[in-house]
Order: structure tokens, then C-alpha cells, then sequence
């Protein structure tokens, strides 16, 4: 385990986090296909995720373990009722594509 | 206080509750079970008076001064500066009232019994007179002069239901709309002369106020003056004096019984109680003594003058209710307020019988009241007849009835009241004599002749009318007997003195046969122009077409009102507050608050395009600026705080 301690410093844990977040901003952003705009959210979340680890290893507290636990279970729950809203979606509307999605319009 | 005593609250609790049960369940309930229980709770509520009387009378000697009996069931208002409970005081005065308003109301259901046995909405009257009974007696047995003003607007809502009670015939809901809005000028003054007593005396309660007159003697005048003028303003409103009579002659439009109970024995009585009540600080403000004098002297003898051209036998003696209010307010003027109760007490016996043998009359002609296709009804309602005949020589004034008693007593108490007294007996002589005029023509032309109308078939009223008819015709002959002396006396300890001396011993004796010879004048000439020579009216309204279209259209009082004060009321509420203030600025705000908002919205709806992934820029972009915030923040907050710290000049 000492690789971890002495060859990879927090920062970079941070990096790829910070990375990996903007890559599912971006995706969100500009995907068109729901799915991929949720796998995207998926992305953030385990982004997060990546940083709550590194900084409970960092400072030796399991408060941040904890609390990504909680956001595993969130993440799950979300993706069978996301899952299930898409199915529901495209059953009835026949596409997945935001844009035509806009239901939601005054 | 005394063990035996009954609690007082059962007075005016009883037919309140009278009122709640027939009021909600009437309509579903038998017409028995509705009678028993209208007829239970004045019944109830006067036994509870002869129980407290008996109570009052077995604790001998009486205590000279209020309270006598003092009882406070319900704290109502505490606050820093301001106590009022509901309190209810037993004493002289209000015993007498009690008697009067109970007793005379019991006979009066009684009456209604028969005379609205075919009417629909049988149990709504009833629940309507006995809420009238509560607020009447919660107004006399008022130990404070806010309970006096709850029951005082409780009895106008009564009397504003009642007056209207026939509601579909448009000209009873505009007299019950007419009753309560001159009896709200009233009752303005009524609130203020309330509140500058409160500010002056700092409590409601009149044993207190009382106490605090009596500590400063020679305190006369002044603020007392103009809080006396106030009541007297809510007193005329509500005893229908000059200028704010009007309201009476329309409230005719009610049921007959109602003008009996209501707008001839007891509520408009409520404006001499309330002087009565208060007559500690009517002695102490002469200007609005001599105030109340001149008004009642003046509205005796105008309302007397306007009853002698009026034929519609209802509004001849609304009229004449009128001027024997008057009659009461003259002796109140005069200081004399025990001739003003006896006055009372018996106006109430004889005019509630004038009225009640009225309704048996307009019963009998089928709801006809105009007198002149009436006539020859003597043969036809004998009992009614003689009842009348009765109530009309009592208020005519002619020994040993009741009204000759009372009516002595009041004239005489004005006689020797100063100078100006002199005047206001002549007032009351000449009224007096009026007042058998029209009483008399009434008489001939309802009874005597021949019926002068063919559609009409009358027959005698039934038993539970004729029943209240007789007792009320004794109580009308006999109520006098007692004498001013002993009545006096025993209200002595409520309301004071009669202030009458006179140096000259046989004065009174004079009085009274002046007085008995000027209303026999006015029989004759009633006998004269009515019986015997029945052309001559008709030729003397045709000899002075002025003077007798005067009368006969009441002095134009109501058509001057109208164009004077109603008139351009309504042109203020139409166009200023209507146009301006309504439309332009109330409704000027809210158009422009609404445009605001409309356009607002407007702008703020294209966000809303329900595009996914705009929202989700709208987030990102939020979420960067937080972010860019926390990280750079403080390079904007710092520059602040230190214009700040520099102001303060640190």
C-alpha cells in the first residue's frame, strides 16, 4: 500500500476527479440521447465519489467513506427510477432525444 | 347579595334561547310545538322578573343609592385603561322597565298567536320577537353604558328585521333599510358621547360614574354638556324625535303586533330609559336639559299635527307615538324623569292596546288600513270597539284613566319648571288637545257611520287576540291609579326627585282642568267635523288647499330630506367615491400592481422554454458563478467594508 502514500499525491486523486466531473458536465451539456445525459450524471457522482475517498485517505477520517456509501445508494436508487422514467418516455414518445422532450414548456 | 334573589341572566337568557330553538328548528318543528316554546320564553323571562321583584321587595328598606343589585356573570374586556363587564343592574328603574317590556311583550305573543296564524314564516317571527325580548332587557339591565349600546343595536337589528319582515313586498325592505340607517346617525353620536365619557371618567359603569359626579359637586357643564348632546343624538334616533323621526311612520310597514311591542311600548322607549339611566349627567349639563325639553316640546306638537291629516289608521298612531315621546322627553327637559317613566308605563298599556285593537280592525277588514273604507265596525267587532273606546280615552287624558295621571303630572312638572316652562305646558296643553282631535276622528271614522267599502266582510278576531285586547284595556285603566306621589318616590332612589313645589296650593288642580277641558275641546270638534257634519272636513281641506296638502304630505319632511341629504350622499358615493375613488385609485392600484406582475411574467417565461438542456446550462452556469464566487469573493466584499469603516471613520 505504500505506492499510494509516497508515488501518488492527492492532487492528482483531485485531478482526475475535477476531470472526470467536467467530462459529465460537458456530456450533460451537449448530449442529445437521455441516456447518455444520464450516464453522464452517473460520471459526476462517481467524480464526487472519487474525491470523498481520497480526501477520507488524506485525513484518515471515515466520515467521507461514509457519505460515499450514501451517494452509491442514491446513485442507485435514481438510476432504477431514471431507468424506468426513460422506458416510460420512449414507449409513449418514441425517441430519447432532449430536445424533442419538452413537455415541461409554460 | 340576597340568597332568594333568582340570577339575573335568566331574564334576557330565556328568550334567547327561545330564539335559538325556534330560529334554527322552527321550520321543521309543529306550529304547537313553535307557539309553546315563543310563548314559554317571555312567559319564563316574566316570572323571572316578578321573582327578582318579589326578591327586591322583600329585602326592605331598600338601600337609597345603585347598586341595588349588582350581579357580573361574564368578564368581557380588561385591558390597561379600559374594564368593562357584563354586568347587569336590578334597581328601581330598570324593575319598572322590566315589568313593562316582559309583561306587555308576553301579551303581545300572546296577540301574535292569532295574528299570524296563516302567515309562513310563523316560526321566523317568533324567533325574531323573542331575540327582541333579549336585546331589550339586556339593554335595561345594562350596569354599563357599552352592554346599554350592545342591546341598543341588538334591539334596532330586531327591529330591522321585523319592520322588513314581509321582505318580498319591496316597500317593507326599503322602511327596514330607512329604520336602521337614520337610527345609525343616532347611534353615531350614541359611540362618541360613549367614548368622551370613557375619556373623561376613565370607566363605563354608571354606579361608577355616579360615585365620581357626586365627589366633585360643582363640576357642571363643559365636556358633561357636549357628552349629554351625544346622547341625546343617539336618544332621538332611536325614540324617533326631531329631526330623526322619519323612520317610525315607515316601520308601520311591519307586522301590526310588531308596532305594538316594538315601535310603541318598548324599544322606542329606550331613548327615555337611556336619559333616565343617565340623568346624573343630564343635571349636571343644563344647556342639553333645556335641549332635550325644546326637542321633545317641539316633536309633540309637530308629530300631533301631521296625525291629524293621515289616513291610514297605522300611521295616525305612529304619529302619535311620535308626539307622546315627546311628551316623555319634555319631562326628562324638565328634570321631571320619575312623570317621564309614569308616562311611559302607561303609553306603553295604552298605546300597545291602540295598536293591537288596530291589527284586530285591519284583521277584520282583510288587511285593509285605510280609514276612509272603514266605518259602522262598532256593531261588527264589539270587543275591539270597546277596547279601543277605552285606549282612545286614555290617551285623550280623561279621569281616572291612566294616561290623565301621567300626562297631569309631566304638564304640571313643566310648568313649574322656570319661565321657559310656562311655555313648554302651552306646548303640551295645545298638544294635548290635538291629540284628542286626531284620536277622536280616528275613532269616528273607524266605528261610527257606515262601512264605506263593499269588499269587506269583518268578523271578530279570535280569542288569543281579544284575550291581550282586555287585560291591556284594564292595565290602560287602572295603570294610572298608583299617583305620581307614591311612583315618584319609589323611583326616587334610581332617578332622584320630582323637583315640583309650588307655592301656590291649587295650582295643580287648576292645571289638571285645563288641561281635561282642552282635550274635551278636541273631542267636540272630532265629534263635530266626523259625526255629525261628515262634508265638513272635505270642504275645509278644499277652503285651504295649502295648508292641508302641508300636512297631509307630513311637512314634506322626507321629499326635503331626500333632495337635501340622500340625494347628494348618493351623488358623492356615486361619482366621488364610486368613480374616483373606487374606479380610478383603488382600481387604478391594483390594474397597475397586475401589469407589473403580467409583464414580468412575460419576460421571465422565456427561461421556461422546456428545453432539458437550457435548464441544465442555466444549473451549470449558476453553479460556476457560486464556485467563482467562493474562490473569488473576497476581492469584492473587502473594497466594501472598508468604504464602510471609512464612513464611520475609523
Amino acid at each position: 500500500m505504500s505506492f499510494m502514500q509516497h508515488d501518488v499525491p492527492l492532487t492528482w486523486y483531485l485531478l482526475l476527479s475535477a476531470v472526470l466531473f467536467s467530462l459529465g458536465v460537458v456530456g450533460f451539456l451537449i448530449k442529445r440521447n437521455l441516456i447518455t445525459v444520464f450516464m453522464s450524471i452517473e460520471l459526476m457522482l462517481n467524480a464526487v465519489n472519487l474525491s470523498f475517498v481520497a480526501f477520507a485517505y488524506q485525513w484518515h477520517a471515515v466520515k467521507g467513506q461514509i457519505f460515499v456509501f450514501f451517494v452509491m445508494m442514491v446513485a442507485a436508487a435514481e438510476a432504477a427510477v431514471g431507468l424506468a422514467i426513460i422506458i416510460a418516455v420512449f414507449r409513449t414518445r418514441a425517441t430519447l432525444s432532449v430536445d424533442r422532450i419538452d413537455l415541461m414548456k409554460l | 347579595m340576597n340568597g332568594t334573589l333568582f340570577h339575573l341572566w335568566y331574564i334576557p337568557a330565556l328568550p334567547f334561547a327561545g330564539f335559538l330553538i325556534n330560529g334554527i328548528l322552527g321550520r321543521r318543528l309543529s306550529r304547537a310545538l313553535v307557539t309553546t316554546i315563543a310563548l314559554l320564553a317571555p312567559l319564563s323571562s316574566f316570572l323571572a322578573v316578578i321573582g327578582n321583584a318579589y326578591g327586591f321587595f322583600g329585602s326592605m328598606p331598600m338601600p337609597a343609592s345603585l347598586p341595588i343589585l349588582e350581579t357580573c356573570p361574564l368578564p368581557w374586556i380588561a385591558l390597561p385603561g379600559l374594564h368593562v363587564d357584563f354586568t347587569f343592574v336590578l334597581d328601581q328603574l330598570s324593575l319598572v322597565m322590566l315589568l313593562v317590556v316582559t309583561g306587555v311583550g308576553f301579551l303581545i305573543h300572546v296577540y301574535s298567536v292569532g295574528y299570524m296564524h296563516g302567515d309562513p314564516g310563523y316560526a321566523r317571527y317568533f324567533s325574531y320577537l323573542n331575540l327582541f325580548l333579549f336585546f331589550m332587557t339586556t339593554l335595561v339591565l345594562a350596569g354599563n353604558v357599552l352592554l346599554m349600546f350592545v342591546g341598543w343595536e341588538g334591539v334596532g337589528l330586531a327591529s330591522y328585521l321585523l319592520i322588513g319582515f314581509w321582505f318580498q313586498k319591496p316597500s317593507a325592505a326599503a322602511a327596514g333599510k330607512k329604520a336602521f340607517i337614520v337610527n345609525r346617525i343616532g347611534d353615531f353620536g350614541f359611540l362618541i358621547g360613549v367614548f368622551l365619557l370613557l375619556a373623561t371618567f376613565g370607566t363605563l359603569s354608571f354606579s361608577e360614574i355616579a360615585s365620581k359626579l357626586a365627589a366633585s359637586p360643582m363640576w357642571t357643564g363643559g365636556v358633561l354638556t357636549a357628552i349629554c348632546l351625544c346622547l341625546l343624538a343617539g336618544a332621538a334616533g332611536k325614540s324617533a324625535q326631531l329631526p330623526l323621526y322619519v323612520w317610525l311612520p315607515d316601520a308601520m310597514e311591519g307586522p301590526t303586533p310588531v308596532s305594538a311591542l316594538i315601535h310603541a311600548a318598548t324599544m322606542v322607549t329606550a331613548g327615555v330609559y337611556m336619559i333616565a339611566r343617565t340623568h346624573f349627567l343630564f343635571d349636571r349639563a343644563p344647556l342639553a336639559l333645556g335641549t332635550v325639553a325644546i326637542v321633545g316640546a317641539a316633536t309633540a306638537l309637530f308629530a300631533a299635527t301631521i296625525g291629524l291629516a293621515q289616513n291610514d289608521i297605522k300611521r295616525v298612531l305612529a304619529y302619535s307615538t311620535i308626539s307622546q315621546l315627546g311628551y316623555m322627553f319634555l319631562a326628562c327637559g324638565v328634570a321631571a324623569y320619575s312623570a317621564a317613566i309614569f308616562h311611559l308605563v302607561t303609553h306603553a298599556f295604552f298605546k300597545a292596546l291602540l295598536f293591537l285593537a288596530a291589527g284586530s280592525v285591519i284583521h277584520a277588514m282583510g288587511g285593509e288600513q285605510d280609514m276612509r273604507k272603514m266605518g259602522g265596525l262598532r256593531k261588527k267587532l264589539p270587543v275591539t270597539f270597546w277596547t279601543m273606546t277605552v285606549a282612545v280615552f286614555t290617551i285623550a287624558g280623561f279621569w281616572p284613566l291612566a294616561a290623565f295621571y301621567s300626562k297631569d303630572a309631566l304638564l304640571y312638572a313643566a310648568f313649574v319648571h322656570g319661565a321657559g316652562g310656562k311655555f313648554l305646558w302651552f306646548v303640551g296643553l295645545v298638544t294635548a288637545m290635538l291629540t284628542a282631535l286626531y284620536m277622536f276622528r280616528l275613532w269616528y271614522m273607524t266605528f261610527f257611520g257606515e262601512l264605506r267599502t263593499a269588499d269587506a266582510h269583518p268578523h271578530e278576531s279570535p280569542w288569543s287576540m281579544r284575550a291581550p285586547l282586555i287585560v291591556l284595556a284594564l292595565l290602560s285603566i287602572c295603570g294610572g291609579w298608583i299617583g305620581i306621589e307614591r311612583f315618584s318616590s319609589y323611583l326616587a332612589p334610581s332617578v332622584g326627585l320630582h323637583p315640583a313645589v309650588s307655592s301656590f296650593p291649587h295650582l295643580e288642580l287648576i292645571l289638571t282642568i285645563l288641561a281635561v277641558l282642552f282635550a274635551l275641546e278636541g273631542w267636540l270638534i272630532a265629534d263635530k267635523y266626523y259625526r255629525r257634519k261628515t262634508e265638513r272636513p272635505a270642504q275645509l281641506a278644499a277652503a285651504m288647499p295649502a295648508e292641508y296638502k302641508l300636512l297631509a304630505n307630513k311637512y314634506y319632511v322626507d321629499e326635503f330630506y331626500d333632495a337635501r341629504l340622500v340625494k347628494p350622499l348618493f351623488w358623492v358615493s356615486q361619482y366621488v367615491l364610486g368613480w374616483v375613488v373606487d374606479f380610478a385609485i383603488l382600481g387604478g392600484i391594483a390594474w397597475l400592481l397586475a401589469g407589473i406582475a403580467n409583464l414580468s411574467g412575460a419576460i421571465l417565461q422565456r427561461w421556461q422554454s422546456g428545453n432539458l438542456r437550457s435548464y441544465a446550462a442555466w444549473l451549470t452556469l449558476g453553479a460556476a458563478a457560486l464556485l467563482l464566487f467562493v474562490l473569488l469573493g473576497h476581492h469584492f466584499v473587502e473594497p466594501s467594508r472598508m468604504m464602510v469603516n471609512l464612513v464611520r471613520g475609523r
